[in-house]
């Protein structure tokens, strides 16, 4: 019997291994390089020239509006649609959630050259306005990520809670605001963490709308592209950073483990 | 009246989503380089799209790659997730910890590390097929992962007790007790890395070889540049991604009604 348990679990060696090859030490590597000069030897100068430099550090307060505004956005048109969906009494509701989720299928690129075309002719010349277009084209490319979760956690309220809240006198407003909302927050959290991390980082948006101005992900794509190691590795390091915060905060909030961005495409 | 306002705000939802493609399947098969106008109707996007060599070879690409990857992903990910289902508790709480990483960080981080380790490190060649392979296994295994491990929990584990003690070896136990328990987790694992793999730019951009393109990085390339030809060939790979998608959704509601009358 011994045996033939040891056996099933050598089944997960390869993976653990290849996790420790491809996932653990690449960051390693990269905390070694943002800690190294161009001739290998340690130097801090990478991370006092990331702080000190007043493009970095604008490119970071620039990643973090249009993410937070981007969040918001998402949030505010998600909510309702989640709501509307998993409240109503439709025979049919999960053909209509699979009709918001649908077009994720399609590659992004594709999807952003789409809005830009339609934008072009509604705006003339997208270049007026940059930095709406990135939240358009990010809500554009994030919006189902955060319509799923929330649908999901209203799908599951039990609503003997809402209609306690009404038969104890509670407003249709106040139910939602101290009972219905509340109970919604890990579905709420779930989509931020979907949306807030990728309007940080995914400048191929930006790129594809005509929008110059870098976000964090950008300076890793400027560095990449002059071979510039270090510099990149320590952008990198400080995303690491970031996300490992966000992570520790929202962690506290969510009821599922990081799945969600699997369970919405599925 | 309240009804009818959740509708419209529904309905306009929906249209502004699929507004954008819909256009664009429009004038894929016009003869116009720019939305706006209509001269005449024409299939020669559709036609370039299907006989310009770089365009087919990138479409052919991705989709290997894609199919590639995601197949050593389902292997490795379920496995893992077996393997991890049976282990001490240190070492499953550790396997779990590291398939995390891929799934929080963004790709941005996860292909630019990769490039840094293999390319950079290790001086892997740049014509090498391997870094981009390795980086969409990295991308995709975690989420065969977390598909595999709940099917796991589920699984009444004394079936392969059973197996075992009327005599199959625990191979067998594996093959023919554990692994149709999870196949559904197997599955839409595999569906989902393949789904990640066509969908991502960044990770292919840090590790592909110079004279690759997968359909993201083509197109975002073909937007930089003013090549009309090309870039009204990819409203119809647009609408013709489009199109599969619908057909394989309804396929697969379909196949999923089937199923549950079977059932009744």
């Amino acid at each position: 019997m011994n045996g033939l348990r040891f056996s099933r679990k050598q089944l997960g060696i390869p993976y653990a291994l290849f996790l420790i090859c491809f996932v653990v030490a690449p960051l390693f590597v990269i905390i070694y390089y943002a800690f190294t000069n161009g001739e290998g030897r340690f130097t801090f100068d990478n991370l006092t020239g990331f702080f000190t430099s007043p493009n970095t550090i604008g490119t970071l307060a620039y990643s973090f509006l249009l993410a937070i505004v981007t969040t918001l956005v998402c949030l505010l048109l998600a909510y309702p649609i989640a709501y509307i969906l998993a409240r109503s009494e439709m025979k049919r509701k999960s053909v209509i959630v699979m009709m918001f989720v649908l077009p994720m299928w399609i590659n992004f690129t594709l999807r952003i050259t789409a809005l830009k075309e339609v934008l072009t002719v509604i705006e003339g010349n997208l270049a007026f306005h940059p930095f709406l277009n990135s939240v358009i084209g990010m809500t554009y490319d994030f919006l189902p990520f955060m319509i799923l979760p929330i649908y999901t956690t209203i799908l599951k309220l039990d609503g003997s809670l809402m209609e306690a809240a009404v038969d104890l006198g509670a407003n249709s407003f106040q139910t939602f605001v101290k009972v219905t909302l509340p109970l919604t927050v890990p579905g709420i959290v779930s989509g931020i963490v979907m949306v807030f991390l990728p309007s940080m980082t995914n400048y191929v948006v930006l790129d594809m709308l005509y929008n110059s101005t870098y976000i964090m992900g950008s300076l890793i794509g400027s560095y990449f592209s002059a071979y510039n190691w270090n510099g990149g590795s320590m952008i990198a390091l400080v995303l690491l950073v970031i996300i490992l915060v966000f992570t520790l905060v929202t962690n506290k909030y969510t009821d599922d483990d990081g799945g969600s961005r699997g369970g919405a495409l599925l | 009246m309240k009804k009818w306002s959740k509708i419209i705000f529904i309905c306009i939802m929906l249209l502004l989503i699929y507004m954008p493609i819909l256009i664009l399947a429009v004038y894929s098969f016009t003869t116009s380089a720019n939305i706006g106008s209509i001269h005449g109707w024409s299939f020669h996007n559709y036609l370039t799209l299907f006989t310009k060599d770089e365009l087919r070879s990138m479409i052919v690409g991705t989709v290997l790659l894609a199919a590639g990857s995601a197949l050593i992903s389902t292997i490795l990910g379920t496995l893992g997730a077996i393997g991890a289902f049976y282990s001490k508790k240190w070492a499953s709480a550790s396997i779990n910890a590291m398939n995390e990483v891929p799934v929080v960080n963004a790709d941005v981080v996860t292909g630019f590390s990769i490039c840094i380790l293999l390319i950079v490190a290790f001086g892997m060649s740049k014509d090498s097929y391997v870094p981009l392979v390795i980086g969409h296994v990295v991308l995709s295994a975690p989420f065969v992962y977390l598909s595999v491990v709940p099917k796991l929990k589920q699984m009444d584990s004394s079936l392969y007790e059973a197996a075992l003690d009327l005599g199959a070896t625990p191979f067998q136990g594996l093959t023919k007790v554990v692994i149709p328990q999870i196949l559904p987790g197997i599955i839409s694992g595999f569906a989902l890395a393949v789904t990640l793999s066509l969908d991502d730019y960044f990770i292919a951009t840090y590790t592909k070889p110079a004279t690759f393109d997968t359909i993201s990085t083509y197109v975002v390339n073909a937007t930089k540049g003013s090549q009309t030809e090309v870039k009204t060939a990819l409203w119809a790979l647009s609408t013709v991604i489009f199109a599969l998608v619908i057909i394989v959704v309804v396929a697969m509601n379909v196949a999923g009604r089937k199923k549950e009358v079977e059932r009744l």
